[in-house]
């Protein structure tokens, strides 16, 4: 049985906040692109997400990035998601990122083809997001969903998402606890605005267990200006941003720190609230906020000292 | 038995938009048919339903999961037994029982087989 790696065994231990990011999307380049984007991110953060076609637009694929920053030395965290591939191809690229060391799969639903640039293309969803997560566990006890063996079962570890703000409020709490009994033990949150929410959701998810049984990662999104919240609220589904929080950078002298300032109040935020075992970080600045957000926040691998709320 | 499906779609069509998967869970999703979501999602909603309630893909349609969520909690004709179901995990769909009746499937059993590995761990 191979060991587990280091987000797993900070997600099973807690012992510090832990800190993840998503890579960003390539369109062509080489092998020596992606290693200085990994380097870039990779000393602040505990893995890195590969994202499955984010938004409904073809990128290079998950799988590819995923296997390349293993062999680069770094950790990834595979994104799939259910709208592109039936379940045989889900689990075919699940078997074959494993062969290459690939551990941690996150599983979603994935944004709609109407969200993406060619709304004329086929959507799949033959699994939904609770059952990705069930099949990925299936898998990691050494068969597929068939019940067909493999010949070695893969080590992975086995995540998804939720969306705290996205309706029905109430309900979302119990449909992280659905992926956590499918063997989620990672939960990345969407992008959010709202801490009012996210502070229900958590309260929520230490009642009824799924803050104990899975890393909660809320995530938070590194942005320039007010242009950009707007597009989320206007474009991106299932998240919205208040008026107010987007008037509160448009109004300002400087735009681009007050974006990260309130990136850094939202994160603080988050890492304050009981359950909460670190953060998410999606990057739109492209400069070297990462970093500046985990060194203001004293989070990742960096800061090895400190503690973490425990669930 | 030819006729079945067909008088099945006459019933379910024009009161749940029937989509005739032929494992009928409508039941268990506050009578709210899961195959009417774009996405076919047979497990709660995705992270896509708009601050209104709304689809994702159809902004002008409530989605499919807010209906069966709110109906599955407060309906009061709906059996206990019904509302318990709501959160379990159903199985991915059995694409090859498209077009066949749900009803006969219910009765004989068919409708509740799942791929070997799915039950593994509990059996």
């Amino acid at each position: 049985m191979t060991e587990a790696n280091a987000f797993e065994r900070l997600c099973q231990t807690r012992e510090r906040h832990i800190v993840t990011a998503e890579f960003p999307s390539f369109d062509g380049g080489t092998l020596e692109d992606i290693r200085l984007a990994a380097e870039r991110l990779a000393p602040w953060v505990d893995a890195i997400n590969v994202t499955d076609n984010p938004a409904a637009h073809a990128h290079a694929s998950n799988t590819a990035m995923a296997i390349a920053l293993t062999q680069l030395g770094y950790n990834p965290i595979l994104q799939v998601v259910c709208r592109d591939k039936n379940r045989l191809a889900i689990q075919s690229d699940i078997v074959g990122v494993s062969m290459f060391g690939v551990q941690n799969i996150c599983a979603l639903t994935g944004d709609d083809v109407t969200a993406g640039d060619e709304p004329e293309a086929r959507r799949v969803y033959d699994l939904d997001g609770p059952q990705l997560v069930k099949v990925a566990t299936i898998m990691g006890t050494g068969m597929y969903l068939s019940g067909r063996s493999l010949k070695a079962p893969p080590h992975l570890f086995v995540g998804a998402v939720e969306n705290p703000t996205a309706p029905p409020l109430e309900y979302r709490a119990e449909r992280a606890l659905k992926k956590v009994e499918a063997g989620a033990r990672f939960l990345q949150l969407q992008i959010h605005y709202r801490p009012d929410i996210l502070e229900a959701f958590m309260a929520a998810c230490v009642r009824n267990g799924v803050a104990e049984r899975a890393a909660i990662l809320p995530t938070v999104c590194l942005t320039k200006a007010a242009r950009a919240l707007t597009f989320m609220n206007d474009q991106v589904p299932g998240i919205s941003v208040p008026k107010p929080t987007i008037d509160r950078v448009a109004n300002s002298d400087d735009p681009k720190e007050e974006s990260y300032q309130l990136v850094r109040e939202l994160a603080s935020h988050a890492l304050s609230l009981p359950g909460v075992a670190g953060l998410h970080i999606t990057d739109f600045r492209h400069d070297d906020s990462v970093r500046r957000l985990t060194e203001d926040l004293a989070i990742g691998p960096r800061f090895k000292e400190q503690h973490a709320h425990s669930a | 038995m030819k006729f079945l499906p067909i008088i099945e779609h006459a019933v379910k069509k024009p009161l749940w938009d029937c989509k005739m998967c032929g494992q009928c869970v409508l039941h268990s999703t506050g009578m709210t048919c899961p195959m009417t979501c774009p996405k076919t999602l047979r497990n709660g909603p995705c992270g896509g339903v708009r601050e209104n309630g709304h689809c994702e893909v159809k902004p002008e349609m409530r989605c499919v999961w807010v209906k069966a969520e709110g109906r599955a909690r407060t309906w009061p004709l709906l059996p206990e037994a019904w509302r318990e179901e709501f959160n379990h995990m159903r199985p991915p769909v059995n694409n090859a029982l498209k077009g066949q009746s749900s009803w006969l499937n219910l009765l004989n059993g068919t409708d509740r087989g799942t791929p070997p590995g799915w039950t593994a761990d509990s059996r």
